[in-house]
């Protein structure tokens, strides 16, 4: 065995998949960070830019974390944002804070030619092999879409369970299982599985509950510790919680840009940057489908999601549709947070009951 | 018909080709006023709070030529090259940002959009300007070409210029590291320029500069960085820090591109003194000169060690 020890940062629940794909593909160890926690933050806000997107300070802390368990080879992804630089900017810190890692930056590899893929995957092992790396690619990206399809599932449901626990519970083990999937065979096997056991779980659902559509940044949306676990929340109090935007959905099943452009005509002519295009092209899809509110994520200063946010006030005017924005930073307090939501509750209730 | 234009962001960057373009065509257009404090408020009044500080000024001076004229212009861009050469989502997303915002005004905008991933070539966006101003391809080739020149020959006497400053030995020489759009702005920019002035230094922009040998050089600096008028500035000061006494990075708060690009400067570039200077609406540049004046000072005080030496 080599002494590759790759680390990705903590992001939602995605790392099972890296996870996978470093194991099985490259034949190296993966080495989680802990669960993001207040230290993880806190040690990326030292080292970051001050006024940096709060993602870039979560990823920095938690490369640091992962150093910590032992890992000396670290990952970073590119992007349509700030995050295309992210890696470079990683890389310095890291190694101006004396840690001697090797680090590899997707970014420098193109889109355009799969190739170059391949070339960044090389600098983690040399010794690749193109057939299993190839496979296991497959199964990751199988993996990923699994889990948002259950974590769908787990969002439109979990606010109903009878008892307290009982979907979080089943959602670690799934995790759990995930991590020692060989192929596409068995990872197949294991959520139908988990599909079942999901849809065996009990839940007590009311005739017509409340649903909010979320939409917002892609990295503070996805992971429930960036947003301060806001869809627990909701959840806590009875609603159905509508999220299409997810890694999979935002790369493999998204409509063409050309289509995204004809649904969202009335309120955007041009690509607004980033994934600001699906944030308005799901709003609209919401306020269409009877969500009872929108909610929107974004950590402090993503430029992208502010200039969309100009256009869901249209939206939520046009369609008479309430509508809560959300900033996280690194000062953002859950008493804060939960002191909002309980007032878009009661907002959400009176306007219910006045359709009614 | 006359077209408002607002005297910020890309204004300072293109303002030759805009506005020979327009006089070409016998197109009327009147200039937004310098930012000033009612410019300021109308911004901060019309912007989501978070936005960077030059975005509100943009804001601002839409807003001060909204009954001023028939048509605002607000170009757009997203890629200027293959790959990832790109700009800030900010400039994506103005044309639809401004359209939201004034919506109950039933704002008339002039725009044009360059996209090299869809072949919107900048000649192309102003073929279709033109044909939008209701003049034939003839006359929009003959003034787009015209102002192509004006803004060419207006670039070339600026460098020129700023080069015989760069000889000059006289007096310190302050590089300033800043987007055009802010080191020229009234509010962010001049009172830096002024007062660096009033300590007796020379101003160099780093937004003077060729800008297809500073986007090569910024090779060395940068693999990954995708904003195009960032490269530009990391190329100036490699072709510029040699002939500068200190470096002062000026960026608005708070600057999506600007927050990682400037850290990294501060980290990997080694060699004449540097700070870097972020600036809000609240605070403005008060408080900046304490900064400067000490920075300035140090300046003095090494080079003078430097000759005892």
């Amino acid at each position: 065995m080599n002494n590759i020890k790759v680390n990705f940062p903590r992001w939602a629940s995605y790392n099972v998949a890296v996870e996978h794909l470093i194991r099985d593909g490259l034949d190296c160890e993966y080495v989680y960070g802990p669960p993001i926690t207040k230290r993880t933050l806190e040690l990326g806000s030292k080292y970051a830019p001050d006024y940096v997107c709060t993602p870039f300070k979560y990823n920095l802390g938690s490369y640091i974390e992962a150093i910590e368990n032992g890992a000396n080879t670290l990952i970073q992804i590119g992007g349509a944002c700030r995050l295309n630089y992210y890696g470079e900017v990683h890389e310095q810190i890291l190694k101006d804070l004396g840690y001697n890692v090797k680090f590899v930056n997707m970014a420098n590899a193109k889109l355009a030619k799969p190739l170059t893929f391949y070339d960044e995957f090389k600098k983690i092992n040399p010794n690749l092999n193109l057939a299993k790396i190839t496979q296991a690619t497959l199964v990751a990206v199988k993996m990923v879409d699994y889990l948002d399809k259950i974590e769908d599932y787990i969002r439109e449901n979990v606010g109903f369970e009878v008892v307290e626990g009982s979907f979080d519970n089943l959602h670690k083990e799934f995790l759990e299982d995930l991590r020692h999937v060989k192929d596409k065979k068995e990872l197949n096997v294991i959520y139908k599985l988990y599909l079942r056991k999901f849809k065996n779980l009990e839940i007590n659902k009311p005739k017509n509950p409340l649903k909010v559509g979320i939409i917002g940044e892609y990295y503070t949306i996805m992971d429930d510790y960036s947003n301060h676990f806001i869809e627990k929340e909701l959840a806590k109090k009875g609603i159905i919680v509508k999220r299409w935007m997810n890694l999979s959905n935002s790369i493999f099943h998204n409509e063409k840009e050309e289509e995204v452009k004809k649904k969202i005509r009335k309120y955007a002519k041009f690509n607004m940057g980033a994934t600001a295009m699906f944030t308005i092209q799901k709003a609209i899809e919401y306020a269409k489908d009877g969500c009872d509110g929108l909610i929107h994520l974004k950590s402090f200063g993503c430029t992208p999601e502010i200039d969309t946010m100009p256009v869901l006030q249209r939206i939520s005017e046009d369609y008479k549709i309430p509508i809560i924005y959300f900033s996280f930073d690194t000062q953002t307090s859950d008493v804060g947070i939960n002191t909002r939501i309980e007032a878009f509750y009661d907002m959400m209730m009176m306007r219910k009951e006045k359709v009614k | 018909m006359t077209i408002g234009i607002p005297r910020a962001f890309l204004y300072y960057k293109y303002h030759i080709l805009w506005e020979t373009f327009f006089d070409e065509l016998g197109i009327n257009y009147v200039v937004s006023p310098e930012t000033n404090k009612d410019i300021i408020e109308r911004g901060l009044r019309h912007s989501i709070d978070e936005s960077c500080l030059s975005s509100k000024i943009f804001m601002g001076h839409v807003d001060y030529l909204i009954d001023k004229c028939d048509y605002i212009f607000v170009p757009r861009m997203q890629y200027l090259g293959n790959d990832k050469e790109t700009v800030c989502t900010k400039f994506q997303a103005i044309y639809d940002v401004i359209n939201n915002i004034y919506r109950e005004q039933n704002l008339n905008i002039l725009y044009y959009s360059i996209d090299i991933h869809n072949k919107d070539t900048e000649l192309k966006a102003f073929l279709k300007m033109g044909k939008f101003l209701g003049k034939n391809k003839a006359q929009v080739l003959r003034a787009y070409y015209i102002a192509k020149q004006a803004e060419k020959t207006d670039k070339m006497l600026a460098i020129n210029n700023q080069k015989l400053l760069l000889e000059r030995n006289d007096k310190l020489k302050i590089l300033l590291m800043a987007h055009p759009y802010n080191i020229y702005d009234e509010f962010i920019g001049k009172p830096i320029v002024n007062y660096l002035e009033e300590l007796d230094c020379i101003p160099i922009y780093g937004c003077v500069v060729d800008e297809k040998k500073a986007l090569d050089k910024a090779k060395e600096f940068t693999k990954t960085m995708p904003w195009t008028f960032n490269k530009e500035l990391v190329g100036a000061l490699n072709l510029y820090h040699n002939d500068v006494d200190g470096i002062i990075l000026i960026s608005s708060f708070p600057c999506g591109p600007d927050s990682l690009v400037n850290d990294m400067i501060i980290r990997k570039y080694q060699g004449k003194p540097i700070i870097n200077l972020t600036l809000d609406a609240e605070e403005g540049t008060a408080g900046l000169e304490t900064r400067i004046e000490s920075f300035v000072d140090i300046i003095k005080l090494r080079k003078k060690n430097h000759v005892h030496e």
